[in-house]
């Protein structure tokens, strides 16, 4: 190897022309700020679809003047029908997990912030990080069209030329089969009903798209905080959410290809004739599946859920990261025990490869598979527990400044413990039997892997913005916020519980024929009508977010008092973050109220001596300085 | 705050440290002390990066060869084919591309330009000539009426063939970049360390392609 004993300055000039600076950009602060756009979009598409379904459970006929004039075959008359229900189900599932829970937590944020808080200029790759924002969005236009293919006679005439395999318009607005997109339901074509022909190819070519571009974030991600960490930078020396965006970073990496490979094989049993998962002997819709021989429904669930399980971890661990971290910085106290946390980030995002089986015992499974998958299903509730109580402990005999960000992350780790307290009883497969495909497991998922993560990403949005914008978002707008949307969700998600033990199923488009359902009806209506307070709350974060971009107080660079690298630079940062001149870090991420510091917190590139007495702070990493 | 200055000792040290600083600079001098060293470029980025790559490959190819196994084994409709006799030409071509590629690099360590050029050459024709191979085996494949969707150890074959191609294409290119890459002049010390970082990290991915082939093979010849 050369001797990298040169000393030029190297720096990448700032763009100047729009579409280099805006659109096409290889800087990760614009593509962040892209990948947080595009899941403001997702978002708002699965939320619509939310209060559609809830709408459609507690008033049926309901005539919906927009649903006609869209989708006159799937919602005749605005009524919709069980299944345009049904592929809003899926829709629904589909957008929020792949195109809101994991772009903006590790795509938007990660990527914003990941660099600079490990004192870099930009990622590893610009390049292919520029190339993995857009190859995302193309998934997101296919996952769109699956809509109109199936909903809009028209379009789907179009997709209907490609083949039969691809026949569109029947109604639906994308497949019917949920977002697991179980087969053989999945891999018949249309056949099988409406929704099963060009609905279900798009939405498997919009997954295998975001699937490549995970991948090449995942890939940039790692590389970056492995080699791109300035000096004094060690390991444990990184914020809290470095430590979470680079094990999601490393999940993804390593389940993405799965679902790739899962998906590519679902492709061919529906367009080239191949017999992956479906099985011989298959009627349906009265007559028998030609051609089809030998394929294994099952092996399609091990596919999926082996990615499907650290999706969850995925979507939920940027949230952890930034709670830790945001937690520490209002409560003004290290965060209590970084190593636990980091190990135990480490040990949630590692045990989560060996649990997807938990997903499958109603499937199929060997009982002595299940307690396998059951007993390490329970065991990631022991580095959970860590992460909440030391976050209790992070909390404990503050003095806490009740900022918004700080309010969402409590919120998070009150969601975590509601949310994942359920985790215990479903990872059992004795309650599973009882509990699964009921709404019990709707309201686990949704509680900790739905809101907690939104939550978290609400305190990021709040705790960043001021570095993003160079502006404050309104506290007192964010404040109603907060309180409406976790009330909200609360209303919304704890009766799901109550409907679980009920025995009332997921995924049915009406319960009013259901003789023991009928005196939950009430519970039903109230879900609604939370729901639909809860959305349309969220007009204030979008109102929020964009007024304050314009018209937000001025920022400064430091507004929370924090400690890590991106509050020692402007707010925004040029262009390369620190102006070509590497920043040196002298102390661990956390370092809040140390003894003898001339203010209460020490920035991570404070000189070394600045508690120059009694063997120095403990910055809460264990380190002496 | 309430502990500042409670001793001269500390005030003192305090001093020397810098003292509290203020906290609303330009922001571009807060290297408490540090110099003004400029961001370098770390070669072993790209060699980080094509193991990253390599991972998530692996785990496609651990994903599809579980699915083959799995379906090997849930049914009765499975029946080899003839290995086509072009797939030993198609593997010796990949493992001599490989030795290529390996005296490509060692030729740029030794700072010996022409024969890094020569070696690139001849591993872009092997590289090729492999393609063709595999194509070949394709065709004489359909010619004996062994299609995609015949049996599902035919759909099988086609598919690590396929992505195992596709691969190896995605791998023609760069070293296509590679060779565009030695001709010009060398502008700056940086730009040069990224250009034996990219011919690093091809290699190491040339390898690959060459092992996870002989593994694919393997498996397609050996495992029912």
């Amino acid at each position: 190897m050369a001797e990298a004993t040169h000393t030029e300055v190297h720096r990448h000039p700032a763009p100047t022309g729009f579409i280099r600076k805006y659109i096409f950009s290889i800087d990760h602060k614009v593509i962040g700020i892209q990948y947080i756009m595009l899941a403001l979009s997702a978002v708002a598409v699965g939320m619509i679809m939310s209060v559609l379904m809830r709408v459609n459970l507690s008033w049926p006929g309901t005539h919906i003047k927009i649903l006609e004039t869209l989708f006159p075959q799937g919602a005749p008359g605005g009524v919709m029908t069980p299944e345009f229900y049904l592929s809003l189900v899926t829709m629904h599932g589909t957008i929020m997990v792949f195109f809101v829970l994991t772009t903006a937590p590790q795509g938007g944020f990660g990527n914003y912030f990941l660099p600079i808080q490990i004192g870099a200029d930009d990622m590893a790759f610009p390049t292919l990080n520029m190339l993995s924002f857009w190859v995302t969005f193309v998934g997101f236009i296919v996952i769109l069209l699956a809509i109109f293919a199936e909903g809009n006679a028209t379009i789907g005439g179009w997709f209907s030329k490609l083949g039969d395999s691809f026949a569109g318009g029947s109604g639906t607005v994308g497949p019917i089969g949920g977002w697991t997109g179980y087969p053989p339901l999945s891999a018949l074509g249309k056949i099988a009903g409406p929704g099963q022909g060009a609905g279900v190819n798009l939405w498997v070519i919009s997954i295998a798209i975001f699937c490549v571009g995970s991948l090449l974030g995942a890939l940039n991600f790692i590389t970056t905080l492995l080699n791109m960490r300035t000096r004094g930078m060690t390991l444990m020396r990184m914020p809290l959410t470095c430590w979470a965006w680079f094990t999601t970073a490393i999940l993804a990496l390593l389940s993405f290809p799965v679902l790739l490979g899962g998906g590519i094989l679902l492709l061919l049993d529906r367009i080239a004739g191949t017999s992956f998962f479906i099985p011989g002997g298959l009627y349906v819709s009265g007559s028998l599946v030609p051609l089809h021989n030998g394929g294994s429904p099952l092996l399609w669930q091990h596919l999926f859920w082996f990615f499907g399980h650290p999706e969850v971890y995925i979507a939920i661990l940027p949230g952890m990261g930034a709670t830790s971290h945001i937690l520490s910085t209002f409560a003004r106290k290290p965060v209590f025990g970084y190593r636990a946390m980091v190990f135990a980030i480490f040990a949630i995002g590692m045990l989560g490869f060996f649990v997807w089986g938990h997903h499958m015992f109603m499937s199929g499974m060997s009982p002595y598979s299940a307690v396998a998958f059951s007993v390490l299903t329970l065991s990631i509730g022991v580095p959970s527990a860590i992460k909440t109580f030391n976050w209790i402990g992070t909390l404990w005999g503050a003095r806490i400044r009740f900022t918004t960000p700080m309010l969402f992350s409590i919120g998070f780790v009150s969601l975590f413990v509601a949310g994942g307290i359920t985790g215990l009883v479903l990872g059992q497969s004795s309650l599973d039997f009882f509990f699964h495909d009921t709404y019990f497991v709707t309201a686990h998922f949704h509680l900790v892997m739905g809101v907690a993560s939104i939550f978290g990403m609400f305190a990021a949005t709040y705790f960043w913005f001021p570095k993003m914008f160079g502006r404050m978002m309104n506290e007192g707008i964010g404040k109603i916020h907060f309180w409406i949307t976790f009330l909200g969700v609360y209303a919304i998600f704890v009766p799901f519980h109550a409907m679980g033990l009920l025995g009332m199923p997921r995924r049915y488009a009406q319960f009013t024929e259901y003789e023991f359902l009928k005196n939950s009806h009430s519970l039903v209506l109230f879900v609604t009508v939370a729901a639909i307070i809860t959305v349309v709350a969220q007009v204030l974060f979008y109102f929020n977010f964009f007024w304050s971009i314009f018209k937000g107080a001025p920022a400064g660079e430091n507004p929370w008092e924090a400690t890590t690298l991106e509050w020692g630079i402007p707010s925004p940062p040029p262009h390369d973050n620190f102006a070509g001149i590497m920043p040196t870090v002298y102390h661990g991420p956390y370092e809040f109220s140390v003894p003898g510091a001339p203010n209460d917190f020490i920035m991570q590139t404070d000189g070394e001596n600045i508690v120059a007495d009694h063997g120095g702070g403990n910055g809460g990493n264990g380190h002496k300085h | 705050m309430a502990a500042t200055a409670t001793s001269t000792e500390r005030a003192v040290k305090t001093v020397i440290g810098g003292g509290p600083r203020p906290r609303n600079g330009n922001g571009f001098h807060k290297n408490g002390g540090g110099d003004d060293t400029p961001f370098q470029f770390s070669p072993a980025r790209y060699r980080i990066g094509i193991w990253m790559a390599i991972g998530s490959i692996l785990m496609l190819f651990v994903a599809l060869t579980s699915a083959y196994i799995v379906r090997s084994a849930s049914s009765d409709d499975w029946h080899r084919i003839a290995m086509p006799k072009v797939l030993w030409l198609s593997t010796a071509l990949l493992v001599m591309s490989s030795v290529t590629i390996e005296l490509s690099r060692r030729s740029l360590k030794s700072h010996n330009e022409s024969g890094y050029g020569l070696w690139l050459a001849n591993t872009v024709v092997l590289g090729i000539a492999f393609v063709v191979s595999q194509m070949f085996a394709w065709r004489q494949l359909v010619r004996q009426g062994a299609y995609l969707a015949s049996n599902p150890y035919n759909s099988f074959f086609y598919l690590f063939t396929g992505a195992h191609g596709v691969h190896v294409m995605g791998g023609l290119i760069a070293l296509g970049y590679l060779v565009i890459r030695t001709r010009g002049p060398r502008t700056s010390v940086d730009a040069e360390l990224r250009r034996l970082g990219a011919a690093d990290a091809v290699t190491i991915y040339w390898h690959f392609m060459d092992v996870l082939w002989i593994g694919l093979f393997m498996l397609l010849t050996f495992w029912k």
